[in-house]
């Protein structure tokens, strides 16, 4: 445990500047173990970007990167990301 | 549409000799953590540094013969992407040219890798002649965990995210190897003199 | 199935201070009027942005401490003595001043009366914002599901919310205290950081498979939830809301 350590809702506010719909209750799978588990419940870091791990075996789900204008984002290490309309 | 000011903030700044500080930037006292991930507590009987990749042969050091090697005290300003910079910093370290010494390479770039899967990508000539540092004290005491230690890269010319924490080695590339941050919207290079934060800065 | 869909993305919105509220020595309660607010979910939690004029800025997330109430929210901010953005949301906005805001966000850690009960609340000093949100709105609608608060704080006079908590007791709502530094003379309530057995002692057990929401400082969700675990709760019925080191 990381005292450091956020989680999902912490970039709830970023996300929802870019996706229209509420990204914490999207679920992801993760590419590495195969849990699913919601956006919400992921681990966050906050290093030069934010870093989104998965809560069962670390593995780097989603990194995000903004400057004023351009957001990166990377789900790489997603298997898939599920969201209900 | 331009931010709203809100009256009288002003944040917790210190003021900075001009031109000390790069474009873009705020002094801090503090020393913020940023992480990319939990923090790795590797005991230092199981530390070890390689140098590898494209060398003419392999070197490892454990850590007792890391802390035989020679290495200084120096003092410098360090630069984070986030905004903060924080002057005037004391770091005990082995300089990276001593540890290439003998090391024969055709390669122009390095990639820096960390307990926990961290890399970041810095050009060989950025890592030598004086440059940067693997550091294993700050402010007179042993490393703590949470600002990288055992031993953390110090590369105190570019922003602070390529002074890679808790590492573990250099490979030695042919070619430039964008890390962590590299390939998602940070800077290859990252000059905090030329505010190279983002990809197209 | 929660999960609700935010109409259109979101961004910055000025919001303009109301009124000012001193909760305890260090926590006050900023109530904002929002012009064009949609409204908000109990649990629901903000962006605030400062920004000086010479264009530093600084951002921090703070949970929604009121149930919906048209344009207006409000946010318990505990002063973090050398903190960036609490002291000046304690000590020098007033009313009329503007900040600017991102929300609601998160859909994750929110709860509203048909998701039933009983529930476990469980707060850490300023985690309180967002459960005491949710026992607002449990209020005027007029709930009377299961709820039982579990809240640690330093000591009686830095209970957040102390005298409303006493008041809205009753109704199906136990209020629990945990005073972790310091208690008043003759104090019989729990002095200790919340572990397993305090948590079996409040109740309910598994078995009554309650809905579970944990906020506050990082290392005090992760013990709560571990403990609950232990006691058999499933991980599924565990919310949390980390706030960080300090919980600032």
């Amino acid at each position: 445990m990381d005292e450091l350590m956020l989680d999902g809702n912490a970039v709830a506010g970023m996300l929802s500047e870019v996706f229209a719909v509420e990204m914490t209750t999207a679920t992801m799978t993760c590419g590495n173990c195969g849990t699913s588990g919601a956006v919400g419940a992921m681990h966050v870091f906050r290093g030069a970007g934010i870093v989104m791990r998965c809560p069962n075996c670390d593995n780097t789900v989603a990194k995000i990167v903004e400057d004023g204008t351009r957001i990166w984002l990377n789900f790489g290490g997603m298997q898939a990301l599920q969201i209900t309309r | 549409m331009s931010p709203i000011i809100s009256r009288g903030f002003r944040g917790r700044r210190e003021g900075a000799p001009p031109g000390r500080v790069p474009p873009g930037q705020y002094v801090t006292r503090d020393f913020p953590v940023l992480s990319a991930g939990p923090t790795p507590h590797t005991p230092v009987e199981r530390w070890d540094f390689t140098i590898s990749g494209e060398v003419d042969e392999p070197r490892r050091w454990t850590w007792d013969e890391f802390r035989a090697l020679p290495s200084e005290e120096v003092t410098v300003d360090i630069h984070c992407v986030t905004k903060w910079s924080k002057l005037d910093t004391v770091w005990q370290g082995v300089r990276v040219d001593t540890l290439l010494e003998g090391v024969e390479t055709s390669a122009g770039y390095t990639v820096a890798f960390s307990d926990g899967g961290y890399t970041t990508n810095v050009p060989l000539e950025d890592l030598t002649g004086g440059k940067a540092w693997v550091a294993f004290s700050y402010d007179g005491e042993p490393l703590q965990a949470v600002h990288g230690g055992p031993a953390r890269m110090l590369v105190p010319h570019l922003y602070f995210w390529k002074s890679a924490k808790w590492v573990r080695g250099l490979r030695l590339t042919a070619v430039d190897e964008p890390g962590f941050w590299e390939t998602n919207g940070y800077h290859d290079y990252g000059d905090p003199w030329r505010e190279q934060r983002y990809w197209g800065d | 199935m929660e999960g609700t869909t935010v109409l259109g993305r979101l961004t910055w919105q000025p919001a303009d201070a109301t009124r000012v509220v001193v909760e305890t020595p260090r926590a006050k309660t900023i109530a904002f009027d929002v012009p064009g607010w949609a409204g908000h979910r109990a649990g629901q939690h903000l962006d605030v942005r400062l920004t000086a004029d010479d264009g530093y800025q600084a951002e921090r997330s703070y949970s929604i401490a009121s149930a919906p109430d048209g344009i207006r929210v409000e946010l318990t901010v505990v002063r973090i003595a050398d903190g960036e953005v609490s002291p000046y949301l304690t000590d020098d906005l007033q009313p009329g001043d503007q900040i600017e805001l991102r929300g609601p966000v998160g859909g994750y850690f929110v709860w509203e009366p048909p998701l039933g009960g009983p529930l476990l609340l469980i707060a850490g000093g300023s985690g309180v914002a967002p459960l005491m949100a949710m026992i607002r709105l449990r209020a005027a609608a007029g709930s009377d599901v299961d709820t039982r608060l579990l809240l640690s704080s330093r000591g009686w006079d830095d209970i957040i919310y102390r005298e409303e908590l006493e008041r809205l007791g009753g109704n199906g709502l136990t209020v629990v205290h945990t005073l972790t530094i310091s208690q008043p003379p003759g104090w019989a309530g729990y002095a200790r950081r919340v572990d397993a057995e305090m948590l079996a002692e409040v109740g309910p057990g598994p078995a009554e498979r309650p809905l579970v929401y944990i906020c506050g400082p990082t290392p005090f969700v992760e013990a709560a939830a571990q403990a609950l675990v232990g006691l058999g709760h499933r991980p599924e019925a565990i919310k949390t809301e980390r706030f960080g080191p300090t919980g600032s």
